[in-house]
């Protein structure tokens, strides 16, 4: 076996739960409208009055993405769970850390690329600056993809149980805080003109952190739930 | 003694924290208690049935 | 030495001396906590600035401590139940869980009352008090997917790894709360200036602390003898174990 057939591995995976996220576009487009709405509930509950909107976009726009990035997790491994796929990719000759990298990549270009791209439509609504809206950007494309290795670590947790989708909620949320505070605190930067650099760098750490260990510990909770 | 009890006018405060701690670790402990105690008599009853020839 | 530790590894060998045990931690814990109390309410001087209301510390600082110490060695026992394989390092991870969520609640709740009188709100977003309720989202979590899972090896294993996750995630949170703190820093009170501490009020913590500590063991003795019973019940011991307590 050689590095090749692993990357190999890794490369169909993805390309299969691209293809089937494909063949069911309305999984893709629940969550990019679930973002959009909850986003723009926040004007409504709150009030139109600009500065108020302003000082709050960036921390309502990341905590929305951070429960759209949420709502699809629960199903990341459970098809495959249900009907075998699962325990062959668990006895497959890859490592299986690098088939839980393929199956995060497919879950973020699905669900969390729509929502960077989306962001700075939203982030006008709430009159934040060119700047702001760029950097708004950039720190969801760092910071969901970190998201989404946390969230497959919930869902390999909580494989097959019942009412998973809540207890995945639980246990996810709280580790997402650091992701949220330094994403949201990079817009916030940005909007009042100060220095982004130190947030987006951390972000970056974080992505980093969580692309190293996150397959690595995936598999392992994966393993343990079909064991 | 007055006094004590009053705690300077934090009554409230000070007594609501040592109040609470107290009752949650006496809580706590209870239900361990009742947690044993269930698992026990369910063990007795489990044992007499046995020992009676319906459970075996 | 090292033959007693391998001993008393598995269950049949633990609960016994677990037994042995708890009256003694049950016994320290109340004697220390009755001088504790008595020497933060009764021999510590009244503070010049907070006046009697910062004795509220004697309970908040011991248990915050005990939430976040409770924490790591939760952890501890379960990266032991993963890597060697022991059932009992996963029973006491499952089992000093709840007293950890209760310290941690304590701290919230001391905290809130001891607030009030000396920053005039319940509730500020002051880093300690943030990460602290965040400690008790992953203790909740840490006993909610114990719970939902049937299967007792899978739920000890899976917990376990979450309760390591956890562990290494708690200094993370700690300092990007912290940062988060210092960035948005509106009413700029000093919250973490302790009064200047008496060496009377130190003692009288530390004793608090190592009551905490007795108190956290017995308790979770207890619960662990609970545990074992509960989950080997089909196991030959256990279920004699069972017949001869419940004559």
């Amino acid at each position: 076996m050689n590095g090749g057939t692993m990357l190999g591995a890794m490369r169909s995976v993805l390309a299969r739960d691209l293809m089937l996220a494909g063949r069911r576009p309305v999984d893709v487009v629940t969550a990019l409208f679930f973002f959009v709405i909850v986003v723009s509930l926040f004007p409504l509950g709150i009030g139109p009055e600009g500065q108020i909107l302003h000082a709050i976009a960036p921390g309502v726009v990341w905590v929305a993405a951070l429960l759209a990035s949420m709502l699809s997790l629960t199903r990341l491994f459970e098809a495959d769970f249900v009907d075998g796929t699962l325990e062959q990719m668990i006895l497959a000759p890859q490592p299986l850390s690098l088939i839980v990298l393929g199956k995060v990549s497919a879950h973020w270009l699905v669900t969390g690329a729509p929502l960077v791209l989306m962001s700075p439509l939203l982030g006008l609504q709430f009159g934040l600056s060119g700047e702001a809206l760029m950097i708004l950007a950039l720190a969801l494309l760092l910071g969901t993809p970190a998201l989404s290795f946390i969230g497959a670590l919930g869902a390999a947790l909580t494989v097959g149980l019942r009412g998973g989708g809540a207890l995945l909620a639980l246990l996810i949320l709280p580790l997402c805080v650091p992701v949220l505070i330094f994403g949201a605190g990079a817009v916030d930067a940005a909007a009042t003109g100060m220095e982004t650099g130190a947030h987006l760098s951390l972000l970056g750490a974080f992505l980093v952190m969580a692309l190293c260990f996150g397959p690595w510990v995936t598999a392992a909770a994966l393993r343990i739930a079909l064991d | 003694m007055a006094e004590f009890f009053a705690m300077g006018g934090y009554a409230f405060y000070v007594w609501g924290s040592f109040g609470v701690t107290v009752l949650a670790l006496v809580v706590e402990v209870l239900l361990l208690r009742r947690r044993r105690r269930t698992l026990l008599r369910r063990a007795s009853r489990m044992s007499r049935k046995v020992s009676m020839g319906v459970g075996a | 030495m090292a033959v007693n530790w391998f001993k008393y590894s598995s269950p049949p060998a633990f609960y016994p001396l677990a037994g042995r045990l708890i009256p003694w931690f049950a016994a320290a814990a109340a004697v220390l906590a009755l001088i504790g109390i008595y020497v933060g309410l009764v021999v510590a001087p009244t503070d010049y600035q907070q006046g009697d209301s910062y004795r509220i510390i004697f309970i908040h600082v011991p248990a915050a401590w005990m939430s976040m110490f409770i924490y790591l060695v939760m952890a501890v026992y379960a990266g032991i139940g993963l890597i060697f394989n022991t059932r009992l390092s996963g029973y006491m991870a499952r089992a000093l869980a709840p007293t950890g969520a209760m310290f941690t609640f304590i701290a919230l709740w001391t905290g809130a009352l001891w607030g009030r009188p000396t920053w005039g709100a319940w509730w500020v977003w002051d880093a300690r008090l943030t990460s602290e309720l965040i400690l008790l989202f992953l203790y909740l979590g840490y006993i909610s997917l114990y719970a939902a899972i049937d299967d007792p090896r899978r739920a000890a294993r899976a917990s376990g790894l979450l309760a390591l996750i956890g562990a290494v995630n708690v200094p993370i949170i700690y300092f990007s709360v912290k940062w988060w703190n210092t960035l948005h820093q509106g009413a700029s009170i000093s919250l973490t200036k302790a009064p200047t501490m008496a060496a009377t009020m130190l003692t009288g913590m530390m004793i608090m602390a190592v009551a905490a500590w007795c108190y956290t063991i017995a308790v979770a003795l207890m619960r662990v003898r609970c545990e074992i019973l509960e989950r080997e019940v089909h196991s030959e011991w256990a279920a004699e174990q069972l017949a001869r307590e419940a004559r």
